[in-house]
């Protein structure tokens, strides 16, 4: 296996993957200690998905992100400081606490939010992609979801029209297996996601979510292909949350073997494992490493100290 | 008698009725075998009755609802659960616009006894899209039952009548009722539609509330009994579609003051309703203006002390009602 990408870009790639895991394994310690209030749902284990396609994407272009979107967040380049804030609802929060977990959005990097209402997130993608194509800038959209998602009729509606319209955007769907308890094969029976893309004259990649390089290079071609005018993309990358549901999960319903079997496929461990083989030193992965757990150390830090907001500003924002 | 949760109390009406009946089956996202329900209230019913008539779905929530309409006028008696309240909104056409309809606009041809289940309400942090009170969309619905259970003796009796009446009805629960425990029979029961109950007598003043409200406003009621002297009166609508209009009446006639309490946003909420069956029949018996406690007109933020800001609570409560004794 081999990559043109330049050393940077992998390193880069890599860091991002690690800020993630890093942040959600945080999260975890953090919510044990009873410190993050509501719930949470981690990204830990899919890293690969989020850092593919976000670096496949410019600064301008847009996200759409779901219940499960820091990593989503990160990956586009989100302050890990403001995020960290916003969980554990801080005024210093991206949204001044008054989303959370569940609803992270951070317009500057054009991360237009995340929607707890699994499925909302595609026709606002697709209403963002129409709005490119009006204004006439050459940004894309690439809209996040799970493949429970893919049941809603939203994504029936959206991706026809997205597709009768050409318009630029890249539907990821996430497919970790599991919609909270329901495994794929009783929500649906179909194996790959990708397959519904027929439906809507549109291409449909079945990809390895774990491959953080597989999803790039698809993403990259699913890119041009949007930002040519050529209209939408469904890829779909197969991975597997690390995890619960959310944090009070204990996820019994998935076989042992089968949570083992996709431990081991580990997208960092792996991306690692490639990084040392194209010439990145042991050294250098170490320093990035370390890195990554001071900036860790220093958003919790941030997010700690940071006051809550005023009761008062309850009441602020409503309208414009 | 024994107690149980108001979780458990929910949980035995399903069980009951699905023995008594056999045309009444589930259908909800994760309700089976592997989660038994968000808040468990189906835990073991898949196991129980088998998974023909426990249905895990897609996550879908229009043609959830769709489908128990469409089985619910050929004969079953379906009963869906959505997972939020807030997630009505993603079958609000199949509720509003069918379920509620059909029965009228094709001339009583046909009925639709079905039940869809879903849990209201704020208080856990878990923000915008998780935690809101629309009961009042659904008492603007003609054709549509809305009941709102704050015990589990009243949960328990209200899924019965729900499961057995021929109209469709919302079954409004609330998170933080679930694990809640109160006296349940072992014996068959019903609780009536469109009869309130009043949880606690009182002379000076009328509290109506609805859903977790109710144990705030006993709460407040205990706390003004001690420190004031005030006598308030706690009545519990149980039913939001029909609404007991009489029972709330007397009450008013007696006490001559009322305060209303919900946990919805206070605009064209329920309380404003509730306020205007009073100033359409009661008006000469009140001694001091309506008074609501509700939500200010914002959706739930996340962080706790602004969510506790907006949520009405025993203070508010008791503040409104020594506004107008
Ligand atoms: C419309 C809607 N229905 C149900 C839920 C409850 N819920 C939250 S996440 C989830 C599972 C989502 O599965 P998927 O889309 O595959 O994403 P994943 O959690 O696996 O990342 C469900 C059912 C919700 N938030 N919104």
């Amino acid at each position: 296996m081999t990559t043109d990408l330049p050393k940077e870009k992998l390193v880069e790639m890599y860091q991002k993957m690690l800020q993630i895991r890093g942040f959600e394994e945080k999260l975890f310690e953090l919510y044990s200690q009873n410190l993050v209030p509501g719930t949470i749902h981690l990204y830990a284990g899919e890293e690969a998905v989020a850092v593919g396609v976000c670096s496949s994407l410019r600064k301008e272009d847009y996200i759409t992100s779901t219940h499960r979107g820091h990593g989503h967040c990160i990956a586009k380049g989100a302050d890990l400081k403001r995020t960290m804030a916003e969980i554990l609802g801080k005024k210093t929060g991206y949204c001044k606490g008054k989303g959370g977990s569940m609803h992270i959005a951070d317009f500057s990097i054009g991360m237009l939010g995340a929607t707890a209402v699994v499925g909302a997130g595609l026709p606002i993608a697709v209403g963002a992609g129409l709005s490119v194509k009006l204004r006439k800038t050459d940004q894309i959209v690439a809209c996040f979801f799970g493949e429970g998602a893919s049941n809603q009729g939203t994504f029936h509606e959206s991706l026809n029209m997205a597709s009768i319209w050409k318009l630029p955007v890249v539907f990821v769907c996430e497919n970790n297996l599991y919609a909270m308890g329901t495994r794929q094969s009783i929500a649906m029976n179909i194996e790959n996601i990708a397959d519904r893309a027929v439906a809507y004259g549109i291409p449909g990649v079945s990809v390895d979510g774990n491959d953080v390089l597989a999803v790039y290079e698809t993403a990259c071609k699913a890119s041009e292909r949007a930002r040519g005018g050529e209209g939408p993309t469904l890829i779909e990358c197969k991975t597997y949350r690390h995890r619960g549901h959310s944090r009070v999960d204990p996820a019994r319903y998935r076989p042992k073997d089968e949570v083992a079997e996709w431990l081991s496929k580990d997208p960092i461990k792996r991306f690692r494992d490639k990084l040392l083989r194209f010439g990145v030193v042991e050294g250098e992965i170490q320093a990035v490493e370390k890195e990554v757990s001071l900036q860790i150390e220093e958003a919790v830090r941030f997010a700690m100290e940071s006051p809550y907001p005023q009761p008062e500003e309850a009441l602020e924002d409503v309208y414009a | 008698m024994r107690k149980i949760t108001y979780r458990d109390a929910l949980r035995e009406a399903l069980i009951e009725e699905m023995h008594r009946d056999a045309s009444v089956f589930l259908l909800g996202e994760d309700i089976g075998k592997y989660w038994g329900g968000a808040f468990k209230v189906t835990d073991g019913l898949a196991q129980e009755f088998g998974e023909e008539r426990v249905r895990d779905t897609p996550i879908s929530e229009s043609a959830i609802v769709g489908t128990a309409v469409g089985a619910a006028i050929t004969g079953m008696r379906p009963v869906a659960e959505i997972m939020f309240g807030d997630l009505t909104a993603l079958a609000m056409d199949q509720i509003a616009n069918q379920a509620a309809k059909i029965r009228y606009m094709f001339g009583a041809q046909a009925k639709c006894p079905m039940v869809v289940r879903t849990p209201f309400g704020a208080g856990v942090n878990i923000a915008s899209h998780h935690s809101q009170s629309l009961e009042a969309w659904f008492m603007h619905v003609p054709g549509l039952y809305v009941a709102v259970p704050s015990t589990p003796f009243d949960a328990k009796g209200l899924l019965k009548t729900a499961i057995r009446g021929d109209n469709p009805v919302l079954l409004c629960e609330h998170k933080l009722l679930y694990p809640l425990e109160g006296e349940v029979p072992q014996d068959d029961y019903t609780v009536p539609f469109g009869v309130a109950d009043v949880k606690r007598e009182g002379s000076d003043v009328t509290v109506v509330a609805v859903l977790f409200m109710v144990h705030k406003a006993l709460n407040a009621a205990k706390e003004l009994e001690k420190d004031g002297a005030i006598s308030v009166e706690v009545v519990d609508p149980r039913t939001l579609t029909p609404l007991d209009r009489r029972g709330i009446i007397k009450s008013v006639k007696k006490t001559g003051r009322i305060v209303i309490v919900t946990e919805d946003c206070r605009t064209a909420g329920v309380s404003a309703e509730i306020a205007a069956v009073v100033a359409e029949e009661a008006l000469d018996y009140l001694d001091a203006p309506v008074k609501r406690v509700a939500e200010p007109d914002t959706p739930i933020p996340f962080s706790p002390p602004l969510e506790k800001y907006v949520i009405p609570d025993e203070k508010s409560i008791i503040k409104a009602v020594k506004e107008v004794v």
